[in-house]
């Protein structure tokens, strides 16, 4: 599996990171998948942290998610994974990203260390056992 | 009867790639079990061990979600669509720790607020993970700390560097008599314990300062503001902001409190509020301006509260808001506070981005230098004794501190009213001036300098200092 995400896509999770900071952000990554397999975002959608009670948890709720999906849809657009962030922890899946995870979706994680965004890696889940495997992330410059 | 199942996405590969499955039966779980057998693989993601539906897996029947229905035994019609839809949850490992469980005990003891729907066993029970810290056990500090011990926040720290004095326990009910004498931190931290002896203390016997504040403050969810003096207020607001804690805010004086909640995470600051300090000396402090003793109780009782509705996240809180009550009129007043663009600190373009120097800040180092203008009191009795009329003692507190007591031969002439009477006094005596402690009396001191009197002193310490060495036996306040 690999997932390509432009420059400026990435830039902008990083920013969300660092202003939810020191709380998670989160949300929907939108795009195309190739008959390869390969996604490729082609836009980010914001969303919602449901979890107000705990900085270290992020949950966006289903029916915001039909809404989301809906739209995006309307625009050919499907949604193929989710960001969120790890303020001041590395860019990997908890054990409770792990249990939360669903199948095929791609799980980007920035780590924002100090308010400030830095590394990015997308993770999915192995579809016979509860663990996440690193998945290629092509970030794309600009042209 | 068949029932359209949506199949999402991340689920399409164990459906063969289809997005929709055709299924028969009667019930949500009916159709559930179908789908489960017809296609293995989708049970691992879709239900936990027991069969019921994992709490990140949604159900929706055509566009209501089954848990408003009858869950899994809602009756299906032919035609309907039963859809999945992911939540999606996860988060950083910094909090895998669950919140810590209540004893028999505790449950008893706190039943009264689990019988609360808002608050209940969940809002305890993060109650006892709380870790709040309250800056000052005097006036504001023993009543909100003992509410806060007496509903269970599992641990409070406190930062006081004073000893329990008598004038204290008219308002300070945190201390008694018995404590007299003793660190205002062991009286505090003894009085908590026997309240609630479930709850952890942890004591700082110190004075905030820039160099301490952060390594405190870090350690704790919300801090509780009890300050009596500006340099400690705004070093508390910037410490906050800078590491983005809640400060539950109280301010009183005389017959007036205010109190709000200043989080800049979610909206203004202190600095928001005032972004500049008064002159010093221009507001008194409670030893110099008096406290009605209930006053701190009612404005320590709404910094506990909003500090016990952030922790369990119940009702609206004071952010954004100022609440201003007034004691002799009974009347509380609401400000709608904004959050400053401009904000030195918490703005857009914020220019403090570390703590300061809090008392060169509020102008306090930056004072005339007073050397040589104040006399002790055993030289001022020496010296009124040899001199007598020659020195005019003048007491410039006001009329109702005179009933209480006073030195024999003073004249009084209150601060106030002294531009206004300097025609009273000899230009050519000498002039010794005196108050409570001595702080009024330097600011007259610098209106009689400035009316052309030279010969002006004042007495350190003031009335205190002189019931204290000089003449035993009176009384003091």
């Amino acid at each position: 599996m690999s997932l390509r995400l432009p420059g400026a896509l990435a830039d902008e999770i990083r920013r969300h990171g660092e202003l939810a900071y020191p709380a998670e952000c989160c949300g929907v990554m939108a795009g195309k998948v190739e008959p390869s397999g390969r996604k490729e975002v082609l836009r980010l959608v914001p969303a919602v942290n449901r979890r107000t009670d705990d900085p270290h948890r992020y949950l966006i709720a289903p029916d915001e998610l039909r809404r989301h999906e809906a739209l995006l849809r309307a625009d050919g657009l499907e949604i193929v994974g989710y960001y969120h962030s790890h303020p001041d922890h590395p860019a990997a899946p908890s054990a409770f990203d792990v249990e939360h995870a669903w199948p095929w979706y791609s799980y980007l994680i920035v780590r924002i260390d100090q308010g400030r965004g830095a590394d990015l890696a997308s993770w999915t889940l192995d579809e016979e056992r509860p663990v996440m495997h690193p998945e290629s992330l092509d970030v794309l410059s600009e042209v | 009867m068949s029932v359209t199942v949506t199949i999402p996405t991340p689920l399409r590969g164990f459906t063969g790639g289809r997005d929709e499955v055709q299924l028969p039966g009667s019930t949500v779980g009916d159709v559930l079990a179908g789908l489960l057998a017809a296609h293995t693989g989708l049970a691992r993601h879709l239900v936990q061990d027991d069969g019921r539906l994992r709490n990140f897996v949604n159900l929706y029947l055509n566009d209501t979600d089954i848990r408003q229905l009858d869950s899994t035994d809602t009756a299906v019609r032919d035609g309907d669509t039963l859809t999945i839809v992911p939540s999606i949850a996860g988060g950083g490992p910094a909090v895998e720790t669950e919140l810590p469980a209540l004893s028999h005990a505790e449950l008893l003891r706190y039943s009264r607020h689990l019988l609360l729907p808002e608050v209940g066993v969940e809002g305890q029970r993060k109650l006892k993970a709380a870790r709040v810290l309250t800056i000052g056990a005097g006036g504001l500090g023993s009543p909100l700390a003992l509410y806060l011990a007496a509903a269970g926040v599992g641990t409070i720290g406190i930062v006081d560097f004073d000893v329990v004095d008598l004038t204290n326990l008219q308002r300070q009910i945190i201390h008694g008599t018995g404590t007299l004498g003793q660190s205002k931190l062991a009286s505090a931290k003894a009085r908590l314990a026997d309240l609630n002896p479930n709850i952890k203390v942890e004591t700082y016997e110190a004075r905030l300062t820039s160099e301490n504040a952060l390594d405190i403050i870090r350690e704790y969810d919300i801090v509780v503001d009890g300050t009596d003096n500006f340099p400690t207020r705004y070093l508390v607001n910037d410490a906050c902001v800078l590491l983005k804690k809640p400060n539950a805010y109280g301010s009183i004086f005389r017959f007036e409190g205010q109190a709000s909640l200043f989080y800049a995470q979610e909206g203004p600051c202190y600095r928001c509020l005032y972004s500049e300090p008064p002159p010093p000396g221009l507001v008194p402090s409670c030893a110099e301006g008096g406290v009605l003793g209930v006053l701190p109780g009612i404005i320590g009782s709404i910094q506990a509260l909003e500090t016990i509705k952030w922790i369990i996240g119940a009702g609206d809180t004071l952010i954004g808001r100022l609440v201003l009550f007034d004691a002799l009129k009974l009347r509380f007043r609401e400000l709608k506070l904004r959050k400053d663009p401009d904000c030195p600190i918490c703005g857009a373009n914020p220019t403090i981005h570390e703590l300061i120097d809090y008392q060169a800040f509020c102008g306090i180092g930056a004072e005339p230098d007073y050397t040589g203008l104040e006399i002790g009191v055993e030289d001022f009795r020496r010296e009124w004794d040899t001199k007598g009329d020659d020195v005019v003692l003048v007491d410039v507190r006001e009329p109702h501190e005179w009933e209480i007591v006073h030195i024999d031969g003073a004249r009084l002439i209150p601060l106030s009213a002294l531009p206004d009477r300097l025609g009273e006094l000899d230009g050519h005596a000498e002039i010794v001036t005196h108050c409570h402690h001595g702080a009024r009396s330097m600011k007259a001191l610098e209106i009689l300098r400035a009316a052309g009197f030279t010969k002006v002193r004042s007495l350190a310490g003031g009335i205190d200092a002189w019931a204290e060495r000089i003449e035993a036996g009176m009384a003091r306040y």
